[in-house]
């Protein structure tokens, strides 16, 4: 997957990304520029409403920017539908498929790509070990824990080696003590997998316990460091 | 919570002693009925005669109606939820300005009487209407046309409610893992909808499999369902058999088809999210040719038939005129009716109010009693559902089998009466579905709270209870009374020759050659269009306030 480059062009570039809602006075998100390098973890902390997630939808393309580009190794994807950006998403409340198994939700984005059906299974098992739920493979998620849930989310969205993830306060649904270790967890399983990732959160410890590098986000703007 | 007090009466006592009249009044005029409809289908001179009922069933012109009945319910459900399932999509997902209204017209048909949307679309295909030349007169087709008008809303409603509140980032998770639009609707959005989609199914073949109105006035002497079958045994072979074998065959197909819609509405309630959610989302520019598309077709296959039928109302030989609108206050030549159009309307009226009032009090009697949820209160409840699976047509035959001679000392025997009790089976149903919820949704601490202040159990009944519930059964008394009026399976077999309501007389002028005659049916197909139309905006009405003030 990595091409030699140089530093400028791989990874995410954000710039002056700007989402209006329609009928909102202010932009949501306010002429946003950004880079991420291959294998960085960056996280946008804020507070509720500041436009992170805002941020991180029209990065992955389920809005479209009212003005902005989005490019990764130096290609133009602002204009590219989600399907087709390789970028996976970890969404704040899971978004399981109900209709399907903890196995199958994890097989979804293999099928989407037409992996073949043993390799398939045999990326399942190997996500469902790196998120330690190898036990519920063939359960029914509704069955499952709120960290469990996330777990299987995780190893969904990283299951068809999205060249960046982005994760859209993956544990504010969890109570402190799960939230931590899972932090800690989450980290490890980023730098295991060399994934480039783009962390939300309100959470000043959790952005600290993830990233390696954090932004702080208010009003639709990000500021500057200092 | 209360305070001690010596208790006089046993309230068990007073449950049932309230419970008793509708219980009676079911028993007698319902379950009576329907155990003579058997008796009569399967006996002979006192003895069970399987082999007489085998025989009758099996003439081809019995499994022929049978056939029909399933092939006209498949086709019409068929063609609902595929016009349906999309103006769903175009009306509840979408938001755009106008939505509110475009769903309340393309509601409109499910409210209208049978006899109005026959009417419509005989307007369409009649001798001189816009569609004669398709020849589609009396067929298959143009009945399947007006079940589709009348169950596309049943279907847009239940599939649309389950579509706006379907959470619209599982769509963006199958997105973002690689899905096209299209795969991750086929493998998302449409097994989220299945369950809405079946229970909308069933339903729409349950109606469809019961439209006797719409058969009996569009399929003419040409295409037969078991229901116009049964009607034609009664009045023109006088084989009281026959038509009560069909009818059991009739509630054998509604009682699987409920036991279907049954199914699929508990897994619709099951896989229902906990918490609601609003999936619905504002219409940008590349949805306009999906709201477009399905405004269109809902135009087509609800506007075109009732604008036929207003204009062929005021189309004479001479011209556009008020002629037949005027015609319908004088009796009609030939002895085709008794008494001008105008006073049928007017019968209908008092029928239908005194229906009305049987209905509303019972189901507000009933809403009461299962309030507490109890095994006897699920009992009463199941036991008043039975008028919905049983068609109208069923209750109407019932009712002429049974109570055609002394009742307890009255004579019944082709009474006035019998209308309006017929009427009001068909609508009690409708009426406890709308106020058992609303009685159910109460907040029992509230009667605690009332009752530990010292109310009694009626006062906390007429402080509590009634000032929640009179939004509710104002709704209620609308749609009773909008079904008595537009009533026309049970009516067309109790309501007496020298006696029509509007929808019998409708029928008749239709069944009869003559522009005149058609034409008087037509204008007075839109009086009762637009009886019931107010009755029922006024019920909507009356919901509104409810809703607004929630």
């Amino acid at each position: 997957m990595s091409t030699p480059a140089d530093a400028g062009t791989t990874g995410l570039r954000v710039t002056d990304l700007t989402v209006v809602y329609p009928g909102a006075r202010e932009p949501a998100v306010d002429s946003v520029s950004l880079a991420v390098k291959r294998g960085e973890t960056v996280a946008l902390l804020g507070p509720s409403g500041c436009g992170k997630s805002t941020l991180l939808a029209a990065i992955v393309g389920i809005i479209a920017p009212d003005a902005g580009t989005v490019e990764f190794d130096g290609e133009d994807v602002t204009h590219v539908p989600i399907h087709r950006r390789g970028f996976g998403l970890v969404f704040q409340d899971g978004q399981l498929f109900p209709h399907r198994t903890v196995a199958g939700n994890v097989a979804f984005g293999l099928e989407m790509a037409k992996m073949p059906v043993a390799e398939r299974d045999k990326r399942v098992s190997e996500l469902l070990e790196l998120v330690g739920i190898s036990q519920y493979r063939d359960q029914p998620v509704a069955k499952l824990s709120g960290g469990e849930r996330q777990r299987v989310a995780l190893a969904r969205s990283l299951a068809p080696r999205p060249r960046l993830l982005l994760l859209d306060e993956p544990l504010s649904s969890l109570d402190a003590e799960l939230r931590s270790r899972l932090a800690g967890e989450m980290r490890d399983i980023l730098a295991r997998t060399g994934t480039t990732a783009i962390l939300v959160t309100h959470d000043q410890a959790e952005a600290n316990a993830i990233a390696s590098q954090v932004h702080r986000m208010e009003a639709g703007r990000i500021l500057p460091r200092g | 919570m209360t305070a001690p007090k010596a208790r006089r009466v046993s309230p068990h006592l007073v449950w049932w002693g309230l419970a008793a009249l509708p219980l009676a009044y079911l028993a007698l005029f319902f379950v009576w009925p329907l155990a003579t409809v058997m008796w009569r289908g399967l006996t002979d001179d006192g003895a069970f005669r399987l082999d007489l009922a085998a025989e009758a069933l099996t003439t081809s012109h019995t499994l022929k109606a049978i056939g029909t009945t399933l092939l006209l319910a498949a086709a019409g459900t068929l063609g609902s939820v595929v016009l349906g399932a999309p103006a769903a999509y175009a009306l509840f997902r979408l938001r755009w300005r106008g939505v509110g209204f475009a769903r309340a017209a393309a509601s409109v048909p499910f409210v209208l009487p049978t006899v109005v949307v026959a009417a419509a679309f005989s307007a369409l295909v009649r001798r001189g209407g816009p569609l004669a030349w398709t020849g589609l007169d009396q067929s298959m087709w143009i009945i399947v046309a007006a079940l589709v008008f009348y169950n596309t809303s049943v279907v847009m409603r239940i599939v649309g409610g389950a579509w706006a509140g379907l959470d619209p980032g599982r769509v963006s998770a199958a997105r973002t893992l690689g899905a096209s639009r299209l795969a991750a609707f086929r493998h998302v959005t449409l097994p989220a909808l299945g369950p809405a989609l079946a229970s909308a199914a069933s339903l729409a073949f349950l109606f469809c499999a019961s439209s006797f109105g719409i058969v009996l006035v569009l399929g003419g002497s040409r295409v037969a369902t078991i229901e116009t079958e049964i009607y034609l045994q009664v009045n023109q072979f006088l084989d009281l058999r026959t038509a009560a074998l069909l009818s059991l065959v009739q509630l054998v197909i509604v009682g699987i088809t409920l036991w279907a819609t049954d199914r699929a509405r508990r897994a619709r309630e099951r896989s229902a999210p906990a918490r609601r959610i609003d999936g619905t989302r504002l219409a940008t520019r590349r949805d306009a040719p999906a709201v477009i598309a399905a405004l269109a077709a809902l135009l087509v296959i609800n506007g075109v038939p009732m604008i036929a039928l207003v204009e062929r109302s005021l189309r004479s030989s001479s011209g556009y005129s008020f002629k037949y609108y005027r015609a319908l206050a004088e009796t009609p030549a030939r002895g085709l009716l008794p008494e001008p159009v105008l006073v049928a309307a007017w019968h209908s009226l008092t029928v239908a109010a005194v229906a009305t009032v049987i209905a509303s009090v019972l189901g507000l009697l009933i809403a009461h009693l299962v309030t507490h949820r109890s095994g006897r209160a699920t009992l009463l409840d199941a036991v008043m559902v039975f008028p919905v699976g049983v068609s109208a047509v069923m209750i109407g035959l019932g009712l002429l089998l049974t109570l055609n001679r002394n009742v307890v000392g009255f004579d019944l025997r082709a009474s006035w009466w019998l209308v309006p009790i017929g009427q009001s089976l068909v609508a009690l149903p409708f009426v406890t579905r709308t106020l058992v919820p609303a009685a159910r949704a109460i907040d029992d601490r509230l009667r605690s709270a009332a009752a530990a202040l010292g109310a009694s159990p009626v006062k906390v009944w007429a402080l509590i209870d009634w000032p929640l519930l009179a939004r509710p059964f104002g709704v209620a008394v609308g749609f009773a009374a909008a079904i008595a009026l537009g009533e026309f399976g049970a009516t067309a077999f109790l309501a007496r020759p020298d006696a029509p309501t509007l929808p019998t007389a409708i029928v008749r002028l239709l069944g009869r050659p003559g522009a005149d005659n058609v034409g008087m049916a037509f204008a007075a197909a839109v009086l009762l269009a637009a009886v019931t139309g107010a009755i029922m905006f006024a019920a909507e009405h009356f919901r509104r306030i409810g809703e607004a003030e929630l």
